[in-house]
């Protein structure tokens, strides 16, 4: 069958400031076909498609819709030219319904009559499969309805090349079959269709041609039929690069942080963590692998205490055997709690009880040194604040995902971010910033933070910079357990190495490290283990120093339970 | 006329002035702004009508178009009012409340020294009449349903249809619920923000215009306006952002706002002076009450529009 | 998005971005000249007014004269201007703790209100009956206590369901107005609601009249700068304002910190209720805060919430007050015509704001940016 170009580009090379996201692409589509475009996160399959879509626009090439050179500006040029993307999130007013979100911005010459769309919208449904009642509302959907919606906007405005930007993330085993028969349907109808996903067997089985992308360049493209999972794998995740990470053999690891069976569910009703259970271990950095947005954000917010549990235990286990307490993470308050209840013990063994003994007394024998803790600590942190989880002493760092929005307030200093997890010390009203000014200082020499002053706020600092701050600032509160959440993204070279080397220096410190990262190769030149999360699962738990790349992104990508138990 | 129908009627007029109001607050507040200036744009509304009246108050122009370049003045001198909160909030994207409250203590004191230096004799005596059609003369209740009151009404009908059954209306929503989402579709938000605020602003001016021309009828109505144009805000979260719930809640706050004096007049009844004042606060805690309510029921077809307040930067996502 | 470099596309005349920082003198240059520019067309527009109303030309230079010599001529002038001063500084303080926290809070008048309703009240019925210090201590903790109630119930429903607090507020002033004109009739029987000046309760003064009040909201000021910037709870309150997300990870509870700083605002609106109430009027009526409350909004918001900033601009409010009311009075137009003076202003200033947080970037034929400002 002889197949004719629907849609062509060339030389297309995209920059973000310094970052190059696409470097020189070509890529044809033919009429009628499925084409999958595989490629890591950050490789810039999205950038790609933005350019078709019209919501970026490219600094070089050129782009031929059905043989004739074209230019995009904006998502209504595309709709001109009857190309729809339909993005990974959803633009919708949650509030109308789903046939008039359909209608929202179209110009069409009959009056607006909401019957004749909504009859319109069940006529689109029914030719092609799909199950949507026009006139339910966006909030009451679930998160397939609203991709339906979405697939239907572009088909409503006559679309020919559609393109869906991971359109199988957010859905359940039967809702992407469900989609993928709409999907065939669609092809039948001589529609053109792009899909941007990972999952290797989802393209396997549903397209016709796979495009390869990797850190912005085009590998190849292959017809699926001669594709197989391992060869996709390969060309995907490339050969594994050595990078220069020093990596130590852990020292004595000993169960720092079990976690047993959690699940979570969030606000929206879907499940986004299944049974996580895993043990992280002092003196060891546990890499979390996985897809963006499988669950790792909810995992390590679930330990921080920020996200509500439907069950499960997270126990932090601190040898404190024999070693003296101090007041450097425990209030007074908390000591005398544990006095009570007989948890310490003095250097001959007798237990230390605090009755009768004034603030000022039970001070001065703690700070001798000489008030031993009887047992290890064993805490259960599920159901705590994060408050409360300080409060009993644990010390648990965290650098979230979220830099500015949430480990950070982007309007303050450096100094004033340190006081963040401080600001509570001290028995007066008011804070005292001499300490933190003092670590700031202390961040700004040791990690080399470029800033025009410790109280610039940090929102006008560099990516890198505001890392070291908020690294630097975890760090320095001596954690136990430090969670670290896509540290590097968006860093140069140097400032990544910085900070490899600082989550090094704490696993050499007898710290239970947690990583979460994207890059493969970074992932298995500087972790000990590493976990692999999919769909809010655990996949496997592999060792960094013997596991391929190959291994790795399959855990990543497959989603069938047989698939899964084949591979363990 | 029976004294309890006659109340009714008056509650209705008197309401008017609110549905003038809240139903221009709404399509302000649709298209996502919260415009605290309203009681300012109904001031200058009222001035606005006034000042054309006092230049041909007493032409011998005919009657009709007497009345239509009262309401042609309202609206202009309103609309100017919207326009400079438009480009305030719009383009330079300025704080609403802010922008709100500077825009009422500028119209209300605007309105003031215009009307210390109108002459009653001329733009009220006459025109008074004219707007009264067709029921000038009458004693009772009644005389106050002139032509502002029934275009106050078809205009209220008018908001209602043209939000929930056209193509401008969908947009106009989607603007005020999710302007980023509006703007990937290809409306124009800052056209529509606009042309919601004008219009709106324009409403709203009739209805102080009313309130001085027609309800009052007096010279020192003007006094009394501001207050009203606070009510009308009240009034769009009593009609739960729906112009054409507003004729209902009119009358109710009318009502609730009029009683004390009209109760005072029923045979039968006693009213303590003491009443008054609460019954004159009943709107406001009714408003309170459905605020409340509606927050705690959480329905989402009866909040506020989702980015009332926030202004819209395209390249901040 | 914007930076399309081809040339088949068509390049937009000039674009906006949001400015990643800019020097504090330039914000100040940018604000003076709004300042200038509106003071400027207040002055045009005045003459305009005048001369259409009153019907006869002026020279617009005396309007400048007698500006000034509305806050400054005299010595009662000067002791005027300050008082106005220091009671809108009081009420534009009060709001500025919410407001750091973005609870937009626009119930200062009502709060306000019944601060004064409550130490009148007390006034009212216990003044002669106890010693006159016993009486102005209890007339502070009602006005406190009063106000401070009217304050947290929009909080509360805030922290809990999240209601909508602008409009919250914006009701309860009204709800304050009917409540004073329903004790105003208890207690005037003879139907005229005016309530004398009471002979008890009186603020002592030293030096003049107004002198204790300018120095309590001196030192108020001064507090409440140290509170917002160097205490714990001001820091939260920063911290909540700015993230609430950001907040939750270090651990504050967000709606106790809701509820605790509408209570201090509330508590603030008390004190310029005792201020007005005992200091100044030793009565109440539904207009005495006069619309201050709504000003204070905008005080707090030009001087970016930063209580010395505050001086400045509640100062500037205050002048153009009286220096538009002496305009009014020597040219003789309506009393109203400070309020449209200070409107001008306000939307000078207020527009100003978009200059200093966007810059406006030409573009020159395809290449070459040039910023403006």
């Amino acid at each position: 069958m002889e197949k004719n170009l629907a849609l062509s580009m060339q030389g297309i090379t995209k920059r973000f400031g310094s970052v190059v996201a696409n470097k020189s692409v070509d890529l044809d589509m033919y009429q009628g076909e499925i084409l999958a475009i595989l490629g890591e996160n950050g490789c810039g399959k999205t950038t790609l498609m933005n350019m078709i879509a019209g919501i970026y626009f490219p600094d070089e090439g050129k782009i031929f819709k059905d043989g004739k050179e074209v230019v995009i500006r904006s998502p209504k040029d595309a709709f001109d030219l009857k190309i729809g993307m339909i993005h990974q999130h959803f633009k919708l007013v949650d509030l109308f319904t789903a046939a008039e979100n359909i209608v929202l911005g179209v110009e069409e010459s009959q009056r607006y009559n909401i019957k004749d769309v909504n009859n319109r919208v069940s006529e689109i449904a029914l030719k092609y499969g799909f199950h949507i009642d026009p006139q339910k509302k966006i909030y009451d959907m679930s998160v397939s309805e609203k991709q339906t919606v979405e697939i239907i906007k572009v088909l409503y405005r006559g679309a020919d090349i559609l393109i869906l930007d991971e359109p199988t993330a957010v859905l359940t085993p039967q809702e992407i079959d469900r989609l993928f028969s709409v999907l065939r349907r669609m092809k039948e109808d001589g529609k053109s269709i792009i899909i941007i996903t990972h999952k290797l067997h989802e393209v396997l089985a549903i397209s016709d041609r796979v495009a390869i992308l990797r850190k912005g360049e085009h590998i190849a493209t292959v017809d699926t039929c001669n594709a197989t999972e391992s060869s996709l794998t390969e060309m995907m995740v490339g050969k594994k690069v050595t990078l220069n990470i020093d990596r130590s053999e852990p020292v004595a690891p000993q169960a720092r942080l079990e976690v047993k069976g959690l699940n979570c569910v969030d606000h929206e009703g879907v499940q986004v963590l299944k049974d996580v259970s895993f043990t992280a271990n002092s003196g060891e950095i546990l890499g979390i692998a996985g897809i963006a947005g499988s669950g790792q954000r909810e995992l390590l917010e679930a330990i921080a205490g920020l996200q509500p549990l439907t069950s499960g235990e997270i126990i932090f286990n601190n040898p404190k055997k024999d070693k003296p307490v101090t007041f450097f993470h425990k209030s007074m308050a908390r000591v005398k709690e544990l006095g009570a209840q007989e948890a310490f013990h003095d250097e001959y063994g007798n237990p230390v009880s605090f009755d009768g003994m004034t603030n000022k007394q039970i001070k001065g024998w703690v700070e001798s040194g000489k008030v031993l803790f009887r047992e290890d600590e064993v805490m259960n942190l599920r159901d705590k604040t994060p408050l409360e989880i300080r409060e009993l002493g644990v010390r648990l760092s965290f650098v979230p995902e979220d830099r500015l929005g949430m480990g950070l307030v982007g309007s303050m200093g450096i100094t004033d971010n340190m006081m963040l997890r401080s600001y509570r010390k001290g028995h007066a009203g008011f804070v005292d910033r001499k300490k933190p000014r003092a670590l700031a200082d202390e961040i700004i020499r040791e990690l080399e933070v470029v800033t025009p002053g410790v109280n610039t706020p940090v929102r006008r600092l560099s990516g890198g910079n505001v890392q070291k701050v908020l690294v630097g600032r975890e760090i320095a509160f001596a954690p136990k357990v430090l969670m670290a959440a896509y540290p590097v993204r968006g860093l140069d070279i140097n400032s990544s190495y910085t900070i490899y080397n600082l989550l090094n220096k704490q696993k050499k410190n007898g710290v239970a490290v947690i990583f979460v990262g994207e890059d493969l190769d970074v992932l298995l030149s500087l972790c000990d283990r590493i976990l692999v999360i999919n769909s809010g699962a655990v996949t496997g738990i592999v060792d960094a120093r013997t596991a391929t790349k190959e291994e790795i992104g399959l855990l990543m990508t497959q989603t069938d339970t047989q698939e899964k138990e084949a591979v363990q | 006329m029976n004294v309890w129908l006659n109340f009714l009627i008056d509650s209705l007029a008197f309401g008017a002035v609110f549905m003038y109001g809240s139903t221009g607050e709404i399509l302000t507040e649709k298209a996502g702004h919260l415009n605290l200036g309203i009681p300012g744009i109904m001031c200058m509304g009222g001035a606005g009508g006034c000042l054309v009246l006092n230049l041909i108050g007493k032409s011998s122009l005919p009657g009709f178009l007497i009345v239509m370049l009262g309401i042609a003045g309202a609206l202009a001198m309103a609309m100017l009012m919207g326009m400079i909160y438009s480009f305030l909030t719009v383009t330079l994207r300025a704080n609403q409340n802010v922008t709100g409250l500077a825009l009422t203590t500028f119209g209300v004191g605007l309105m003031k020294v215009i009307f210390s230096k109108l002459d009653p004799t001329v733009y009220l005596v006459g025109p008074k009449t004219m707007y009264r059609w067709p029921f000038a003369g009458r004693t009772d209740a009644l005389q106050c349903l002139g032509v502002l009151f029934f275009l106050g009404v078809i205009i209220a009908i008018a908001a209602s249809l043209v939000l929930y059954r056209t193509k401008v209306g969908l947009h106009l929503r989607a603007v005020g619920e999710n302007p980023g989402t509006a703007d990937a579709v290809g409306i124009n938000v800052t056209k529509y923000k606009y042309l919601a605020t004008c219009i709106g602003s324009g409403i709203a001016g009739l209805g102080g215009f009313y309130y001085i021309i027609d309800y009052m009828a007096s010279q020192e109505a003007y006094l009394s306006l501001e207050a009203f144009g606070w009510l009308s805000i009240a009034l769009v979260i009593f009609a739960l952002w729906r112009p054409h719930m507003t004729i209902i809640g009119s009358t109710v706050f009318g009502f609730l706002f009029s009683c004390s004096s009209y109760i005072a007049n029923i045979e039968g009844i006693t009213i303590t002076m003491a009443a008054k004042p609460i019954l004159k606060m009943l709107p406001y805690v009714v408003t309170i009450l459905v605020l409340i309510i509606t927050s705690i029921r959480n329905k989402r077809e009866n909040q506020p529009p989702a980015s009332l307040g926030l202004s819209y930067f395209r390249e901040e996502r | 998005m914007s930076e399309k470099k081809n040339n088949a596309v068509q390049e937009p005349l000039f674009h906006l971005s949001k400015r990643a920082q800019i020097q504090p003198w330039k914000a100040w240059a940018i604000r003076l000249a709004a300042i200038v520019l509106g003071l400027l067309v207040c002055g045009l527009v005045a003459f305009i007014l005048i001369e259409k109303l009153n019907q006869k030309p002026e020279k617009i230079t005396d309007f400048y004269y007698s500006f000034i010599k509305g806050s400054f001529s005299t010595k009662r002038k000067l002791w005027k201007f300050l008082k106005n001063l220091a009671i809108l500084q009081c009420i534009s303080l009060a709001v500025t703790p919410a407001f750091r926290m973005r609870f937009w809070n626009i119930g200062a008048e009502g709060q306000t209100l019944m601060g004064v309703l409550g130490c009148i009240t007390v006034a009212f019925y216990l003044g002669g009956q106890v010693p006159n210090w016993v009486l102005l201590v209890l007339m502070f903790i009602a006005a406190l206590l009063y106000s401070a109630v009217w304050a947290v119930i929009p909080a509360i429903f805030k922290a809990k369901w999240n209601t909508n607090e602008t409009l919250f507020t914006l009701m309860m002033n009204y709800v304050a107005t009917f409540v004073v004109s329903y004790f105003l009739v208890v207690w005037v029987p003879s139907g005229s609601s005016t309530l004398g000046k009471l002979k008890y309760g009186k603020l002592p003064s030293f030096g003049h009249e107004y002198l204790v009040i300018i120095l309590v909201v001196a030192l108020l000021t001064v507090l409440l700068y140290i509170y917002l910037k160097h205490s714990k709870q001001g820091y939260e309150i920063s911290v909540v304002g700015e993230s609430v997300r950001t907040a939750q990870y270090s651990g504050i509870n967000v709606k106790k910190v809701i509820i605790r700083t509408m209570v201090v605002s509330g508590l603030l609106c008390g004190l310029t209720g005792y201020l007005i109430g005992a200091g100044l009027d030793q009565s109440v009526t539904t207009e005495s805060v006069g619309g201050q409350g709504f000003t204070a909004i905008m005080v707090s918001w030009l001087a970016n919430f930063n209580p010395l900033v505050m001086l400045i601009t509640s100062g500037l409010i205050s002048m153009l007050n009286s220096g538009a009311a002496q305009i009014s009075q020597d040219f003789n137009v309506s009393g109203a015509l400070p309020d449209v003076i200070v409107g001008i202003i306000l939307f000078f200033i207020i527009g100003s704001e978009f200059f200093i947080n966007y810059q406006i970037i030409f573009r020159k034929k395809g290449h070459e940016k040039e910023a403006v400002k």
